[in-house]
C-alpha cells in the first residue's frame, strides 16, 4: 500500500504548461487543440510540440508579467502566448 | 532550346537558405539570424563541377507546405508550379539546421514526398557541434534514401561535395518519378522526423548553453525590458556622437570642392550650378553617410546576433494592446532603416489585417533618411549641451523624436485596428534562433550596400532635384540693384511664396514650403532644398552644412523649427514607400488611405507644437 503511493507520488499529475515551474523540464501529456484557433494549432505543431516531447519554461513572462513566455520545445527556443501554455499539459520529469 | 535546370533551395526558416545560395552563386542576399529575412524568390546562376549552368532559386522559409503568411505561399506555389511565370523545379536541395533535425527533418520529409529529385544540404554541422552533438551523415542518407551533405554555408565548407551530388542528381531530370504527393499529416511526419534524428544522433554531451545563458538576461522580466530600452537608446546616442569626426572630414572635403570649383570657375551660371545648387545641395545629404551607416551598423548587428526575436517577444505584450503581436514589431524595427523593405518584410505577418496595420503604420517609424533633417535642424536651433554625463540634449531630442513617431505609430495601431482594420487578433508564436557571434564580413557587406545604395540616391535623385530646384530659384534673375532678393522673383521663390498661405498656419515659413515638394521624392532633399535656397541667396558663402546652420538659426525661430521636425515626424514617406505600399496591397485605397491620414496628422501635429512653443514662449 504505502509503496504504491510512493509509486504514485513518483508519477506527478499532468499540469499546465503555464503553471511549470523554470528550468523544470517536463514531458508534454497532453494539448488542448480545440482550445486553440485553427492556425494556433497547426503552427504549434509545426514548431514541433506533441506528445511525449520535453518541454521546459524558461521564463515565464515577457513583459511586466503579463506578456508572452519563453519555453523549450525539444531543441528549440520557442515564444508563445499564455493561452497557448495554458492548452498545454506537461509531466514534470521525475 | 534546353533551358539550364532550375534547383530551389527550401527549408525551414533560419536554417541558412540565403546563406548557402550566396556562397554558391556569389550573390548577396540578406541573411540574418531570425525567422522570416528572405520574404520573395530570389535567382541566381551557379556552375557544377563539369561546367554546366545552374539556375538557382532562394526561397523564403517555411515549416510546412501548407502556407500560413504570405512568404511562406511563395515557397509553396513554387514547389507545386504555380507561381506566375515560373517552372517547376526540377530539383531541390532541402537546407535543415544539423542542430535542430528533430524539427527541420520534417519538412524535409514532407519534401522528399513531392518526388522531385533532392538533395538534403545538412547544414550548421559547426553549430552541432558547438552544441556538443555527433551526427552519422550517413545514417541519415540511408534512412531518408536521398544524398545528404553536411555543409557550413557561411564558411563554405562541403560546398563542392554539394555540387557534385547535385550534378548527379540534375543528370536525371528527365526520370522524374511521380512521389506519393503532399503529405500533410504534421503528426505523422513529425513522429517520423523525431525517429530518424535519434537514430543519427551518434552522441550527444551535455551542451554549453550559451543561448539559455544570455537568455535568462535578455528575456527576463525586468532586465529584459531595461537591456532593450538601454540598446536602443545608446543606438541613438551613438549615431551623434559616433558620427562627429567622419562628419567633419566629409565636410572638409566638400569646402573644400566647393572652393576650389569656385576659384577654378568664372562667375556665372554654371559656377552658380556646381557650387550652389550641386555641392551646397549634394553636399547638404552626403555628409549623413556616417550617421546613416551607424544606424544600420547596429540594426544588422541586432539581426546577425539573434536578438531580434528576444525584442519581438519583449514587445509583444505592448503590441497586443494595440491590436498587433510581437512580430510586427520585427518589420517595424527594420523601417527604422527604411520602410521599404519593412513593409516587404510584413510578409511574415499570417493574419491579413495585422499585416495591413503594419504596413500602415510603418511609415510612421522614423526611416534612416529623416535623420539628416532631424540632425541639422536639431545641430542648428538646440543647444549642444549636456544633460548628464555622457547624455547629450541633442541626442536626447533626436530620441524623443524617434520615440514620438513609436507612440505616434502605436496610437494609430489601436485606432486603425477599431475602425478600418477590424478584425481577430493573431497569436503570437516564434522560434528564437541561438545567439550566433555576427560575422564581420556580413556586417561589412551590409554597411557597403547601405553606402552604395545612398550615394546613388545622392548621385540621381536628390542630384536631378536639387539641380532642378536650383533652376527654378535662380531664375528668373531679379533686374540689377532692384534690392529684391534673387529667391523671391524666381519662379520656385513665388511658388514658395504661394504655398506659404497653406503652410503658415503651422508656422512654417516660405524656405519650409519650398522643401518640402521635393522632400516627397527623397526625405533627404528637404535638407538639400534649404541648403539650395540660401546658398543662392548668399552665393559669397562657402557650401556646406555650416553656412546651412547659420542660415537656419538667423532665419528660423524655436518654434517653427520644433513644427517642422513634428511634420517629419509624421507626415508620408517618399514615393517609394507608397509604391511598394501599392504593390503590397495590390490596389490604390491603402497607400492613398496612408497618405490622407499621414498628412493630415502631420498637419495638426506641427501645427499644435508651434502654437504650443509659441504660447511658451519658446
Ligand atoms: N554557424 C553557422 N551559421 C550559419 C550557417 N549557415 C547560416 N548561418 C547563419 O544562420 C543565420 C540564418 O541564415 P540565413 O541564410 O539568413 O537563413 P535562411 O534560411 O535564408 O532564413 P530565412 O530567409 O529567414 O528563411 C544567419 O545568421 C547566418 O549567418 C552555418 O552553416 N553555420
Ligand atoms: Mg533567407
Amino acid at each position: 500500500m504505502t509503496r504504491s503511493m510512493n509509486i504514485a507520488a513518483a508519477i506527478p499529475h499532468p499540469i499546465r504548461l503555464a503553471q511549470l515551474p523554470r528550468l523544470k523540464p517536463g514531458t508534454v501529456a497532453g494539448v488542448d487543440w480545440h482550445a486553440l484557433s485553427e492556425p494556433e494549432g497547426r503552427r504549434l505543431r509545426e514548431l514541433g510540440l506533441d506528445e511525449g516531447v520535453e518541454v521546459e519554461m524558461l521564463h515565464h513572462s515577457g513583459f511586466l508579467g503579463r506578456g508572452p513566455v519563453a519555453c523549450r520545445i525539444g531543441r528549440m527556443t520557442v515564444a508563445l502566448r499564455r493561452h497557448v501554455a495554458a492548452a498545454i499539459h506537461v509531466s514534470p520529469n521525475p | 532550346m534546353n533551358q539550364a535546370p532550375l534547383v530551389a533551395l527550401v527549408g525551414n526558416p533560419n536554417a541558412g537558405k540565403s546563406a548557402l545560395f550566396n556562397a554558391l552563386t556569389g550573390a548577396r542576399q540578406k541573411v540574418g539570424n531570425y525567422p522570416g529575412v528572405t520574404v520573395e524568390r530570389h535567382a541566381g546562376r551557379m556552375a557544377l563541377p563539369d561546367g554546366r549552368p545552374v539556375e538557382l532559386l532562394d526561397l523564403p522559409g517555411a515549416y510546412s507546405l501548407d502556407p500560413s503568411s504570405p512568404d511562406e505561399q511563395v515557397t509553396r506555389d513554387v514547389l507545386v508550379g504555380r507561381q506566375a511565370g515560373e517552372r517547376l523545379p526540377d530539383a531541390i536541395i532541402t537546407v535543415v539546421d544539423a542542430s535542430n533535425l528533430d524539427n527541420h527533418l520534417r519538412f524535409t520529409l514532407q519534401l522528399i514526398a513531392l518526388g522531385l529529385p533532392i538533395i538534403v544540404a545538412l547544414n550548421m554541422v559547426d553549430l552541432a557541434e558547438r552544441d556538443g552533438l555527433v551526427l552519422d551523415p550517413e545514417a541519415l542518407e540511408r534512412e531518408l534514401g536521398v544524398p545528404v551533405v553536411p555543409t557550413v554555408a557561411v564558411r563554405k565548407r562541403g560546398l563542392e561535395t554539394l555540387k557534385d551530388r547535385l550534378g548527379d542528381v540534375v543528370r536525371n531530370v528527365h526520370t522524374v518519378r511521380p512521389g506519393p504527393g503532399v503529405q500533410h499529416d504534421i503528426v505523422v511526419l513529425q513522429r517520423r522526423a523525431r525517429q530518424i534524428a535519434t537514430a543519427v544522433t551518434v552522441s550527444e554531451t551535455a551542451a554549453r548553453r550559451w543561448t539559455h545563458r544570455l537568455d535568462a538576461i535578455a528575456l527576463h522580466p525586468v532586465s529584459g525590458p531595461v537591456l532593450l530600452l538601454g540598446l536602443m537608446f545608446v543606438m541613438f546616442q551613438a549615431v551623434f556622437a559616433w558620427s562627429e569626426a567622419p562628419i567633419g572630414w566629409i565636410e572638409s572635403l566638400m569646402a573644400m570642392l566647393g572652393g576650389a570649383i569656385g576659384d577654378a570657375l568664372p562667375q556665372g551660371v554654371l559656377r552658380s550650378l556646381l557650387v550652389d545648387g550641386v555641392i551646397a545641395g549634394v553636399g547638404a545629404v552626403v555628409v549623413f553617410l556616417p550617421q546613416i551607416l551607424i544606424l544600420f551598423g547596429f540594426i544588422l548587428v541586432l539581426e546577425a546576433t539573434g536578438y531580434m526575436v528576444r525584442a519581438a517577444f519583449l514587445m509583444d505584450r505592448v503590441m497586443a494592446s494595440v491590436g498587433l503581436s510581437g512580430r510586427a514589431f520585427i518589420p517595424l524595427l527594420s523601417s527604422f532603416a527604411c520602410a521599404v523593405p519593412g513593409i516587404m518584410a510584413t510578409r511574415t505577418i499570417s493574419d491579413e489585417k495585422d499585416r495591413l496595420t503594419t504596413i500602415l503604420i510603418a511609415p510612421l517609424m522614423t526611416c534612416s533618411a529623416r535623420l539628416p533633417v532631424y540632425t541639422i535642424i536639431i545641430g542648428a536651433l538646440i543647444p549642444d549641451r549636456a544633460i548628464l554625463p555622457g547624455v547629450g540634449l541633442q541626442g536626447l531630442v533626436l530620441f524623443a523624436l524617434y520615440v514620438l513617431g513609436i507612440i505616434g505609430a502605436f496610437v494609430a495601431a489601436l485606432v486603425l485596428r477599431r475602425t478600418v482594420t477590424k478584425g481577430a487578433t493573431s497569436g503570437f508564436m516564434m522560434e528564437m534562433p541561438k545567439y550566433q557571434m555576427p560575422r564581420l564580413r556580413d556586417v561589412l557587406l551590409g554597411l557597403w550596400q547601405r553606402a552604395e545604395i545612398f550615394l546613388k540616391r545622392a548621385g540621381t535623385i536628390i542630384l536631378l532635384t536639387t539641380v532642378v530646384l536650383w533652376a527654378l530659384l535662380s531664375f528668373p534673375k531679379p533686374p540689377e540693384g532692384s534690392g529684391i532678393s534673387k529667391v523671391d522673383y524666381s519662379i520656385a521663390g513665388r511658388i514658395g511664396n504661394g504655398l506659404q498661405v497653406l503652410v503658415a498656419p503651422i508656422g512654417f515659413n516660405r524656405d519650409i514650403a519650398l522643401a518640402l515638394i521635393p522632400a516627397m521624392a527623397a526625405r533627404e532633399v528637404a535638407v538639400a532644398a534649404i541648403g539650395t535656397v540660401y546658398a543662392v541667396d548668399n552665393p559669397e558663402d562657402a557650401a556646406g552644412e555650416a553656412t546651412i546652420r547659420e542660415n537656419l538659426r538667423a532665419h528660423w525661430t524655436l518654434p517653427t523649427a520644433l513644427a517642422f521636425l513634428m511634420w517629419f515626424v509624421f507626415a508620408p514617406q517618399c514615393i517609394s514607400t507608397i509604391a511598394v505600399t501599392r504593390r503590397e496591397t495590390n490596389g490604390w485605397k491603402w497607400p492613398a488611405f496612408m497618405v490622407s491620414y499621414l498628412f493630415v496628422l502631420a498637419y495638426v501635429a506641427a501645427g499644435i507644437t508651434y502654437w504650443s512653443a509659441v504660447a511658451l514662449g519658446l
